[in-house]
């Protein structure tokens, strides 16, 4: 009895090693030994979407695939690789999705352009109120 | 004073008109939440080149040479701490059985866990390749596990499946298999 309940205890505390013995790729959770790359590095990866948990980034998510993501980001940056260029690479797999920095193109042009035809009509409008109460 | 005018009636309510459009597309949204899956935008272009080493003592790794050798394959990408994994494993099982050949790409896994996996759900795979530190999961512009590419005898991906394969869902892909095929 005595050795059954030593072995339930045995058991019960290898349990949660057992559950982490899944691999996973090497600069996941280890920074990059120059700062200034892992400065980059964090930049870009603050930037990145998780695929997993997709309202975190990569720098903040804690899905295995981010660990995967970040780990890419890292290994890319240190070989030399420019941030936009690791992040165009992700972005011709996933999709504009995958970047939270958002680029201009032929969907996207009226988010930037109805702001600015907005100051321009408030302009106008204002002018014209302010223009006529003056001349009288 | 003399510049001041009335509004006219229809401008009265125009504030009150654009918070309406503003709810009912709020609603909208709401009860149709846009779908969350990430497809990978390398439909129609060839497979990344990868070599990853056996997942498996004893069985072959995969590399990507053989998705060139005029055959279509599917490619599976799994692993054993995947729970739907679990789930779509019948359905592969079927696959092979109608002689659909299906490569395993196992994710960030561990040889001792796969195997307790691929005893316990079978094993209709081919090869099996170990991508440890998932590199090739998103070389492959995969978002998730389990997830099923099919690929053409010219290397070409012609098709994804995002999630498990369900019952239901198995038709669609032989039907996507043979016409990779043709």
């Amino acid at each position: 009895m005595k050795h059954f309940l030593f072995l339930m205890l045995v058991a019960a505390f290898s349990l949660p090693l057992v559950a982490q013995e899944q691999s996973t790729a090497p600069y996941a959770y280890r920074q990059l030994d120059d700062p200034a790359q892992e400065e980059q590095a964090q930049d870009l990866m603050e930037s990145l979407r998780c695929l997993q948990c997709q309202g975190q980034s990569i720098a903040d998510s804690d899905a295995p695939i981010a660990g995967s993501m970040r780990s890419l980001v890292r290994e890319r940056v240190a070989k030399g690789e420019e941030p936009e260029a690791i992040r165009e690479w992700l972005v011709e797999r996933y999709g504009d999705y995958v970047s939270y920095a958002p680029r201009l193109t032929s969907l996207t042009w009226p988010l930037f352009a109805v702001p600015l035809l907005f100051a321009a009509l408030a302009f106008l409008l204002l002018r014209r109120r302010f223009g006529r109460g003056g001349g009288q | 004073m003399s510049g001041e005018r009335k509004p006219a009636g229809w401008a009265l309510w125009l504030p009150l008109m654009i918070f309406g459009a503003f709810v009912v597309l709020v609603t909208l949204g709401l009860l149709r939440p846009a779908p969350r899956d990430v497809a990978s935008t390398l439909i129609g272009k060839p497979m990344p080149s990868f070599a990853l080493p056996p997942a498996m003592p004893g069985r072959p790794g995969l590399d990507s040479s053989v998705f060139t050798d005029g055959n279509p394959r599917l490619v599976n990408i799994f692993a054993s701490w995947c729970i739907p994994c679990r789930v779509e494993a019948p359905q592969l099982a079927a696959l092979a059985n109608a002689g659909v050949p299906i490569e395993g790409i196992s994710v960030r896994d561990s040889t001792r866990d796969l195997g307790i996996f691929l005893k316990q759900n079978g094993d209709p795979f081919e090869r099996i390749g170990a991508d440890d530190d998932g590199q090739v999961q998103l070389a492959l512009g995969s978002s998730g596990v389990p997830e099923t590419y099919i690929v053409d005898g010219k290397g070409i991906i012609r098709y994804q499946h995002i999630g498990e394969i369900r019952a239901e869902q198995v038709p669609v892909i032989l039907s996507e298999f043979r016409e990779a095929g043709e």
